[in-house]
């Protein structure tokens, strides 16, 4: 198995946790209700650690960087984070059904990731798979609270899917080189098969919650970012989050 | 010590996975509870000095990849010390839904009752939840089950 297909694998999930925990952070102290200020927060830190860990089994069983070199001081079209979660917060509408879609598309990728052929990655996707329990649990009693609460906030909501889903559906770009050779090796299933699984996970919720999931054969997903395209959102946020870093790139903390 | 519940120790919690007396060295093998915690950096380096104080040779302290934390690793002790700080300890069986254990009715650290409801599953730290009894009507946390 060539070790590039792995690493590009790795690089997308990575960046998507690095760029998605930004964004969470910038919820710190804004959450409309001290209790949401804490869960985005923690969600902040949680997705970053796991960015971490993803980036140590490049640096250590990989051959790459440091890990905070990697995040710090790659340039934009090197980054492999897709469209969804470079997008601004917006309002807690737009955010919720972003971490809502986002982290069940998560789950199914860590849980299948959990039977990996590729040693380091399984044992850290087992991990992980438990963690974000606590994540979706947060996700699907806000979205299934919103939606069924009044005509206002379950308008808000179905139009916030209606906004994201194309974008979330982004997440999973097949890999234009690799996608084979990871199913045949059996280091993950493959983007389609996590769509499939995806779509089953969250349909229930949807319907719980009154939402209406829109046609997906009307839905055409946004891809770019797994080939370095990226929104022109990424740039300001990679230059504020390297700020302290590239201050100094060899200070020692 | 954990330097955020400052009642229990790493062994308390089962932090720690192996340790290896040599002639002239002792290497401790440990893992996080949490794959994110950022206390894991302090907490090495705390048993480290801690250990060559009292010991006086060198001691390695490395990260343990081949296992991973529950909260079943924890003692009996350690819950019991939990409770007693004001924090819910994780339940004993590991139910296949942990959500259903956490969502559940957890008993009140403060009054034993369990007329209480999960406020949120983010607390003060990644290892707590957030809890509200209606019989005491105070707030309080929960150490999360993970399996």
């Amino acid at each position: 198995m060539n070790t590039t297909a792995i690493k590009d694998l790795i690089i997308k999930m990575a960046d998507d946790e690095l760029i998605l925990g930004h964004r969470n952070s910038e919820w710190t102290g804004l959450g409309p209700v001290m209790e949401e200020d804490i869960a985005f927060s923690s969600m902040a830190q949680d997705k970053i650690g796991h960015a971490l860990a993803l980036y140590q089994i490049l640096h250590e069983q990989l051959d790459g960087v440091d890990p905070d070199r990697f995040a710090f001081l790659r340039a934009e079209k090197d980054f492999r984070s897709s469209h969804l979660v470079e997008m601004p917060n917006g309002e807690y509408d737009f955010s919720l059904m972003r971490h809502f879609l986002f982290d069940h598309a998560e789950a199914v990728r860590y849980e299948s990731l959990a039977a990996s052929a590729f040693e380091p990655l399984k044992s850290l996707a087992f991990k992980i798979k438990g963690e974000l329990k606590y994540h979706t649990l947060h996700a699907n009693a806000w979205v299934m609270q919103l939606s069924n609460a009044n005509e206002e906030s379950h308008a808000r909501m179905q139009q916030a899917l209606d906004n994201t889903i194309a974008l979330a559906a982004g997440i999973f770009e097949p890999s234009e080189k690799w996608e084979s050779d990871l199913i045949s090796y059996e280091i993950y299933p493959g983007e389609q098969i996590l769509f499939q699984r995806w779509i089953e996970r969250i349909s229930p919720i949807l319907e719980q919650a009154s939402l209406r999931l829109p046609d997906l054969k009307t839905v055409t997903p946004v891809y770019g970012g797994r080939k370095g395209y990226h929104t022109i959102y990424l740039q300001p946020l990679l230059t504020e989050m390297g700020e302290v870093y590239n201050l100094d790139a060899e200070a020692s903390w | 010590m954990d330097p955020e519940i400052p009642v229990l120790s790493v062994v308390d919690l089962g932090m720690i996975t192996d340790v290896e007396v040599l002639e002239d060295e002792v290497r401790v093998k440990m893992i996080p509870t949490f794959a994110a915690c950022p206390a894991v950096n302090y907490i090495q380096t705390n048993i480290k000095r801690a250990l060559e104080e009292r010991l006086e040779v060198p001691v390695s302290v490395t990260i343990d990849k081949s296992v991973n934390w529950s909260s079943s690793r924890m003692t009996a002790a350690a819950k019991e010390k939990l409770k007693n700080y004001g924090i819910a300890p994780p339940p004993k069986e590991q139910a296949a839904d942990p959500l259903m254990l956490i969502a559940q009715e957890v008993p009140c650290p403060h009054c034993g009752s369990k007329q209480t409801y999960l406020r949120s599953p983010f607390g003060a730290t990644l290892c707590r939840a957030l809890h509200y009894c209606k019989e005491c009507g105070q707030v309080f946390e929960q150490f999360k089950p993970l399996d």
